[in-house]
């Protein structure tokens, strides 16, 4: 290695990380060439240059291997421990979780513990932080966890051979192994590691500790970003600057689907500070020395687009919708006696709801810096998915995906695919343009109006009720507009700013009509939570009536989409829980007792009883009985979620005043129970919950993307909706269930609010008696409901 | 070009830039400080809250000749990780923030208004964050830190 790209490589090391290092005695080179003791066992160089070009994708295969110990932990010799994961944190407090889990598994305090997460320079490749998976996939039998134990287990037998004392007749605490019986025969990991690497598999056998035996986990643990973040000393993407970084500033087409016509260099020629007009097919952006003369640049930079494409209107979208082909079709669960059990049935429901587009809207417009010098490329960026972000950032730039490095850096929350993407792709292009670093950060319009948005949904349910007002069939059929996603390893075009720079989003791939299910999948939450989820002989599903069929038909759309918190989840979950409170209405049955009547899981059933229990829920069926019209009237509703079919159980109670005279719905109260099995941060599972609650809050009663006939309407905070920090806030009661159980730890981030709006909207009909099929509940929709309510 | 001074968390800075530059990118990328968040540049969100001479000011559509000789105070003014306000304390102590970008303008915000409203009820430290946004919706803890602090200072 050549002393120049030590330099470099000091200087995009991570603040925290180098402090980290530094602390543990390790400098930068030893750990670049693999020699410092027992830091990672990879030789980073080696591989990185031995790596085959790989454009196709498919994974980064010189990434740390997730089956060595070295991969995830290291020890230095005075005792501190470094560990490394590829789930990195966005505001939902997973660093200090992940801090917990390594000082528990190494029995060490949590404050010797150093976190480097997403860098593809250091970290494992776990694809992207999302979807509630950091939890499944590092807290249990495998990766972080289990390198842990497996760390654990090959100290005691070093310390076993080092003292001559039986490996269990040792103890470890603090970093220091202890006979049992003979306190004086003692030896800290730093003395049994020094100069050593562990060169181990991670051994799938090594005994975890349970969460009886837990110390570190389990205990309500602040945040060590905190004090750094309420001081304003945090470093986040926005702040990160490089010697000799430039600002650059992207121009966005004048409409959507316009293309590129020409760009009149010389209008900003002689502007102060003025660097470059940068064009690559459609993409636009200009640099200059400073971030306010960058803007100036775009904002007086003559483009010419063609006409855009034209939009569907916004009034008609949902028919629209429903009416799109072609389609790609797929079914869930099918039962294929739908239609005739609907015969069958004493009373047949049919209802039909709908979920707008929604923003992810972060509060921080989208930022990264790169630098791309030559054919190699360095990015700050507050990507999901480090490893993903090499490999598309490689295509679009036209380099090896070894030659890239991607470090993640904290942006604003962003809740799902929000602009980081985007930025970072733009950010490089510009750099390449320039051959220096470059700093963007998106305007609030060019955040607002490209980014990937939340589904939209138009959700058909159609269920059947027996004689005696049990559930017999239930059939769902969605439609759902998808274009571009996750841009993964190779996928660039999947954002806006990779499509604009000539490549492709994924294929749209018709496909009707939908071939018969195989495998039972309930990502989506597009089985509601009562049917028994048949597929292959075996009933997986959390419910217990048979005969069901799920259909989803996704259409193209004419917006970017892609996961925002919950993606699908919470949508169909507001049509199935909506749903299931009409047919209990119907059966005239109380919408708690009507729920457990229906479900087969006991996990579902408990987070359902916690939550009546815990809100007082008074039995009996909906709507309360009114005695006026006019004024406010208060109601209660519930919901509940098997969250991904699986992957975390939550039920809800809202309780709601709604002012009959404006529509105006005020949420006073809400008790939520949540089962995501053993707890790593009680008080930081808190924290999610109450987020998620308000979330859900804020995108049930007012967000909504609009748009005209060329172009997103949405643009800033005037345009497009949101709760503020000081609106109405309901009280919020949590309620953990199964904490201390030894059962798998599931995700918890996205339970919450997914039962929000469901929630809400069961409580304004009992109040009311008015159902609301459609988000965001405003005042106006409201209304119109009551003005027009039939009482059921 | 034009000279500016100001006054910076208690430090003076005389510079030769665009007046008509906002305050927000001078204080980020002149003065290299990291409390004052662009959100918006609208001036509709708070993340780019600063204190000036003593009221609440969103820098981000404040051109920094409107604020030459002023005295400014960010994030980084109000207390240190060592030494923090009883906002910083209490935010801590209540945990309140998620990805913490908000955390400026609603501690600033804060700041500036228990200052004027030492004895402010919690209905009316809910008003005077109304006009604050957290995408985050960290809000019941924010509030419960405010309040909290609120009592930490009547002291
Ligand atoms: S950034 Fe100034 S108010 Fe939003
Ligand atoms: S904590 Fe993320 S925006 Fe408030």
């Amino acid at each position: 290695m050549k002393t120049k790209s030590h330099a470099a490589n000091e200087l995009s090391l991570t603040s925290d990380a180098l402090a980290a290092l530094r602390r543990s005695g390790f400098s930068r080179r030893s750990f670049l060439q693999g020699t410092g003791a027992l830091i990672v066992s990879f030789s980073m160089r080696g591989q990185l240059e031995t790596l085959r070009s790989q454009f196709e994708g498919g994974g980064a295969h010189d990434s740390p291997p997730a089956n060595e110990v070295d991969s995830w932990i290291a020890i230095a010799a005075d005792g501190s421990v470094t560990a490394y994961t590829g789930k990195e944190e966005l505001g939902q407090g997973i660093s200090t979780a992940q801090t917990q889990l390594v000082a528990e598994e190494l029995s060490v305090p949590f404050d010797r513990v150093t976190l480097i997460a997403c860098d593809t320079a250091m970290t494992p490749d776990q694809g992207v932080t999302s979807g509630s998976q950091s939890h499944p996939t590092n807290f249990n039998r495998s990766n972080l966890a289990q390198a842990g134990a497996t760390a654990r287990q090959a100290l005691l037998q070093l310390a076993s051979k080092r003292l001559n004392v039986p490996v269990d007749e040792l103890t470890a605490a603090d970093g220091v192994i202890r006979s049992k019986s003979d306190a004086s025969k003692k030896v800290t990991y730093g003395e049994l590691v020094a100069g050593k690497r562990f060169d181990l598999k991670v051994d799938s056998n090594a005994k975890r500790k349970s969460p009886s035996e837990w110390t570190v986990l389990g205990k309500p643990m602040p945040r060590p970003d905190m004090p750094s973040m309420v001081t304003g000393q945090f470093e986040f993407v926005h702040n990160v600057r490089v010697p000799g970084m430039l600002h650059g500033m992207v121009v966005r087409p004048a409409a959507v689907g316009a293309t590129l016509v020409s760009v009149d260099e010389s209008s900003v020629k002689g502007l102060p500070g003025f660097v470059k007009v940068v064009v690559k097919k459609n993409f636009v952006g200009v640099v200059a020395q400073k971030p306010w003369q960058a803007m100036q640049a775009a904002s007086k930079l003559k483009v010419t687009w063609t006409a855009g494409s034209g939009l569907p209107s916004h009034a008609h979208f949902y028919e629209y919708l429903r009416n799109q082909k072609p389609t790609r079709d797929t079914l869930l669960v099918n039962s294929q006696d739908v239609e005739r059990k609907l015969v069958e049935s004493a009373t047949v429901l049919k209802a039909t709801y709908y979920h707008p587009y929604q923003m992810h809207g972060s509060l921080g417009a989208s930022c990264a810096v790169a630098d791309v010098q030559g054919d190699k490329a360095t990015v700050w960026s507050p990507t999901q998915g480090v490893w993903h972000q090499r490999g598309a950032l490689a295509m679009l730039l036209g380099l090896k995906p070894a030659n890239v490095r991607v470090i993640f850096r904290r942006g604003s929350g962003c809740y799902g695919l929000n602009g980081a993407d985007t930025v970072t792709y733009d950010a490089a292009l510009l750099s390449q343009a320039v051959g220096k670093p470059v700093r963007v950060q998106l305007s609030r319009k060019d955040e607002m109006a490209w980014e990937n948005y939340g589904f939209a949904l138009v959700m058909d349910e159609r269920a059947g009720l027996d004689a005696q007002g049990n559930i017999i069939v239930w059939d769902h059929e969605a439609w759902c507009p998808v274009l571009g996603n996750r841009p993964g390893y190779s996928t660039p075009g999947n954002v806006i700013t990779g499509m604009l720079a000539g490549f492709q989003p994924q294929e749209f791939q018709a496909r009707t009509p939908a071939p018969e299910p195989t495998a039972y999948n309930n990502n989506s939450n597009g089985v509601p939570s009562y049917v028994a989820g048949q597929v292959g002989g075996a009933a997986q599903g959390t419910g217990t009536v048979k005969s069901e069929r799920s259909l989803l038909h996704n259409v193209p759309s004419s917006f970017w989409t892609g996961p925002l918190r919950s993606p699908q989840r919470l949508q169909n979950t507001f049509a199935h829980e909506c749903f299931m409170d009409e047919l209990a209405v119907h059966a005239q049955a109380d919408p708690v007792a009507f729920r457990l009547r229906h479900l087969s899981y006991s996990r579902l059933i408990d987070v359902v009883k916690a939550a009546a229990k815990a809100a007082n829920w008074e039995t009996r069926p909906s709507p309360k009985p009114r005695t006026n019209k006019a004024g406010v009237a208060s109601g209660r509703g519930i919901a509940c979620v098997a969250y991904e079919g699986g992957n975390g159980y939550a039920a809800l109670v809202a309780e709601v005043e709604v002012d009959q005279d404006t529509g105006k719905v005020m949420v006073k109260r809400i008790v939520i129970s949540n089962d995501s099995g053993p707890v790593s941060n009680p008080d930081g599972l808190k924290n999610q919950m109450e987020g998620g609650t308000l979330q859900g809050m804020s995108r049930a009663l007012m967000e909504e993307v609009t748009w005209d006939n060329q172009n997103v309407t949405s643009i800033d905070w005037r345009t497009y909706h949101s709760l503020r920090v000081g609106f109405d806030v309901p009280t919020i009661e949590t309620v953990l269930v199964n904490t201390k159980a030894d059962v798998a730890a599931t995700g918890a981030g996205e339970t919450a609010i997914t039962i929000v709006a469901a929630a809400i909207g069961n409580a304004i009909f009992d109040a009311t008696g008015a159902r609301i099929r459609q988000i965001p509940f405003t005042p106006e929709r409201v209304k119109a409901a009551l003005t027009s309510e039939v009482i059921a | 070009m034009s000279a500016i001074t100001l006054k910076v968390n208690g430090q003076t800075h005389t510079l030769d830039i665009d007046p008509t530059t906002p305050l927000l990118y001078v204080l980020n990328d002149d003065l290299g400080l990291r409390g004052p968040k662009f959100g918006c540049g609208l001036g509709q969100c708070g993340a780019c809250t600063v204190i000036v001479n003593g009221r609440t000011t969103r820098s981000c559509d404040r051109p920094v000749k409107d604020v030459d000789g002023a005295e400014i105070t960010t994030l980084e003014g109000l207390g240190t990780i060592e030494k923090p306000h009883p906002l910083q304390k209490a935010f801590i102590e209540e945990q309140a923030a998620q990805c913490g970008f908000c955390l400026n303008g609603v501690i600033l915000t804060a700041k500036v208004f228990l200052d004027r409203n030492p004895k402010a009820s919690e209905q009316e430290i809910q008003q005077a964050m109304s006009r604050i946004l957290c995408r985050c919706f960290t809000n019941t803890r924010m509030l419960r830190a405010i309040a909290r602090a609120r009592k930490e200072m009547a002291r």
